[in-house]
């Protein structure tokens, strides 16, 4: 009586190999997506996980050849905000789990200027920093952002254009979170760290 | 990317100093820009680079429809 379980019986088992290889190539990437949301690693992977499984269950809806990094990066935001809804408090403890990585940083290794631009970015309301992350740093279209966020390109144009802007105003007043940190420096740091990261490649 | 001069610069002498400085302004901001553009990339990119914790793909596999039986 009970219909087989998606997956079970594929239909076609080349298209689902074909399928998976092209996911596996993307996990890398929904795992950085994941975590610029999260901002927490552990739910970050989870996350990733849970929309890997989602864009392999619905693998039969995707179109073969189209973009599939645009489809599951999809299913990750809007399965971060499903989560995000479904409890007010479960919200809450995200948050404070954002600010906690965002702020514990003890390798005294790491840049500087990387630390004020994720404590920078996580001052940006949530609607301009996954627009800046998705153009400024994943490499999308403004038209696939578009699509990922279910908005107009107008929309993720002025979102990105707006969230430059406040990371920059934040990152040269030195107006993040931080106790002990040197105001003022940050925006001196990543220009400095920029053109040695430039002269590197 | 340069800002361009044109002939009307050569000429006014005065405004000229106005118009290189707010070109040496838009620069600035176009330097800033630009290097929050490589951090952002970097921050994106070191977890990119990391490598996949084994769990993905187990999860993965055993989603897998048994192939050919073993």
């Amino acid at each position: 009586m009970s219909e087989p379980q998606v997956g079970r019986s594929p239909p076609d088992p080349v298209r689902d190999n074909q399928f998976k290889r092209e996911l596996v190539t993307l996990i890398p990437h929904l795992r950085a997506f994941a975590r610029t949301l999260t901002g927490d690693p552990t739910a970050a992977d989870d996350l990733a996980q849970d929309a890997m499984m989602k864009a392999w269950d619905a693998r039969a809806s995707f179109q073969l050849g189209t973009n599939m990094k645009a489809w599951t990066f999809m299913i990750l935001r809007n399965q971060f905000y499903s989560e995000k809804r479904r409890s007010w408090r479960q919200s809450q403890l995200d948050q404070e789990a954002a600010e906690r990585t965002l702020v514990a940083v003890d390798d005294p290794e790491a840049p500087v200027a990387l630390d004020e631009l994720r404590l920078g970015l996580g001052m940006l309301p949530a609607e301009q920093r996954e627009a800046l992350i998705l153009v400024g740093a994943g490499g999308f279209a403004y038209e696939e952002a578009a699509e990922i966020c279910g908005c107009a390109v107008g929309t993720v144009k002025s979102r990105v254009s707006r969230a430059r802007r406040a990371l920059q105003a934040i990152l040269e007043a030195g107006a993040y979170d931080r106790d002990g940190g040197s105001a003022g420096d940050a925006m001196h740091a990543i220009l400095a760290d920029a053109e040695r990261l430039s002269s590197l490649r | 990317m340069q800002m361009q001069f044109g002939v009307e610069d050569m000429i006014e002498h005065v405004p000229m100093e106005d118009k290189r400085k707010s070109a040496a302004a838009l620069d600035e901001a176009r330097l800033r820009q630009q290097a929050i553009g490589v951090k952002l990339r970097q921050m994106f990119d070191e977890v990119v680079n990391e490598p996949v914790p084994d769990e993905f793909l187990d999860i993965l596999r055993k989603a897998e429809p048994p192939a050919g039986g073993r």
